[in-house]
């Protein structure tokens, strides 16, 4: 226990180095998570709203779940060099594939009969999409999108050993910051991750129109 | 932590070696059998181990949710905070308790499978439909019984999804475990980096890749192979 109570004195007593690598950790996760909402979440929601391409949307994200993120930031290290854009790299291609899939699925699988009626309104496929396809999508929608963001923020450690910066570099150098200074940063993730799961979670309430109840997610909508 | 010599053997490198090329391809197969083999057995060993143990532990544990509901909290949330602790510090946050050791690294490994096992195989027990639990029980079979020959069979497309996941991430996180042991794929990925040897580290992660993939393969077919009668798309 007492080296829980180190890892709490070591923030108390470093508190801009905290305060630093929690910033480089949430750009670097916020970059990437970023860019894989702009790439998955247009084709999720397309191919979901033209019912095709599930072959596509699945097997990307059952491909994409598969890679290993260590692997992936060392082979990105090869051709990119040691840095930011190569971890971020890496870190979009483990995120795209949990919001594609759930994209793609939660928009795929709205009520046949409410586009149909939504039609019978006069809307047209964007008016479809905004007020109809969306909103009954979101519980589903953002789990993925959920899900990717605590994946990344998670990963986002292993940067520490690619010069990606963030709270990795205290998890990885224990040398220089003890095991309390270990304890801290990853626990310090840990809490990282609820809360930005939290804040999400938060988003999505309000996002959510009145007299659409939240569906409980998916099982097994988790990440690899 | 570093195998090897720590000052690089310099000897006999070709052109391509000295140089640092993106890829060397003598050099990958003259240390084929040396390093890259053993290393790739020792990862299916490392997985193969830890999925089991896992599965055995999330399979106990999500029959005892199953019959008792109270069970579930407690155990999804210890699996969970398990889930969000970052591989990287786990695997240091035990080595004051249990040592640079393998053991280390398969207790990590262990706790990173539980949360899906337990989840998908909880969810596949309840995925039977009450009607066919009902008629179950109206034939006479026991719970026991009605365990084994209806909720077990229709539980098996979430189960084997379940140990796809799991075996892939464990494959992904067991390259992090080389961080405190030379055992793995990852030995090469981190002996690579720190020596910044661009064909050590494409093939190492070349390899893990190629590994995760062809296992991700293999269970999907055996998902097919023990369920024909359903696709087990839904939980993947």
């Amino acid at each position: 226990m007492s080296v829980f109570l180190d890892a709490l004195r070591f923030v108390g007593d470093n508190p801009d180095l905290m305060w630093e690598k929690t910033v480089e950790h949430l750009a670097l996760s916020g970059v990437s998570i970023g860019i894989a909402l702009l790439v998955a979440l247009p084709l999720g929601i397309g191919l979901g709203h033209l019912h095709r391409g599930s072959w596509i949307a699945i097997s990307l994200a059952n491909v994409g779940r598969a890679l290993p993120s260590l692997a992936l930031i060392a082979i990105g290290i090869a051709f990119l060099g040691i840095g930011f854009a190569n971890v971020a790299v890496a870190l979009v291609v483990l995120a795209v594939p949990p919001i594609l899939t759930n994209a793609y699925v939660a928009v795929d699988e709205v009520d046949p009969d409410a586009v149909e009626a939504a039609r019978g309104m006069g809307m047209g496929a964007t008016q479809v999409i905004a007020r109809v396809e969306l909103p009954l999508a979101l519980p589903l929608l953002f789990a993925g999108v959920r899900t990717a963001a605590v994946y990344v923020v998670a990963t986002a450690t292993l940067a520490g050993i690619a010069g990606g910066g963030g709270l990795g570099d205290i998890i990885v150098n224990q040398a220089s910051y003890r095991l309390e200074g270990v304890i801290a940063a990853a626990l310090w993730v840990s809490v990282l991750a609820f809360a930005v799961d939290a804040a999400l979670g938060l988003l999505q309430r309000v996002l959510t129109p009145h007299g659409l109840r939240p569906r409980r997610p998916v099982a097994g909508s988790l990440p690899g | 932590m570093a195998e090897g010599p720590i000052i690089p053997e310099f000897e006999r490198g070709s052109d391509c070696v000295r140089e640092n090329r993106l890829f060397c391809a003598d050099w990958a197969r003259d240390h084929w059998d040396d390093m890259f083999a053993p290393a790739l057995v020792e990862h299916v060993q490392l997985t193969l181990i830890a999925v089991g143990i896992g599965f055995a532990i999330s399979f106990l544990c999500a029959l005892a949710a199953y019959r008792l509901r109270a069970l579930e909290p407690p155990i999804a949330a210890a699996s969970a905070f398990f889930y969000t602790i970052p591989s990287l510090a786990l695997f240091q946050l035990l080595v004051p308790i249990t040592g640079l050791s393998l053991l280390t690294v398969e207790i990590a490994l262990v706790s990173y499978t539980l949360l899906i096992l337990f989840r998908n195989t909880l969810a596949g027990l309840r995925a039977a439909p009450p009607e066919v639990r009902e008629a179950a029980r109206g034939m006479g079979l026991t719970p026991w019984q009605s365990l084994v020959r209806v909720e077990l069979p229709l539980a098996l497309p979430a189960i084997v999804a379940g140990l796809r996941v799991a075996t892939v991430s464990t494959i992904a996180i067991a390259t992090v475990a080389a961080f405190l042991i030379p055992e793995g794929l990852g030995a090469p990925i981190f002996s690579g980096l720190r020596e910044y040897f661009k064909t050590k580290i494409l093939v190492a992660g070349g390899l893990a890749v190629a590994l995760a993939l062809l296992a991700d393969a293999l269970l999907l077919l055996l998902g097919r192979a023990v369920t024909p009668w359903s696709r087990s798309r839904r939980f993947a």
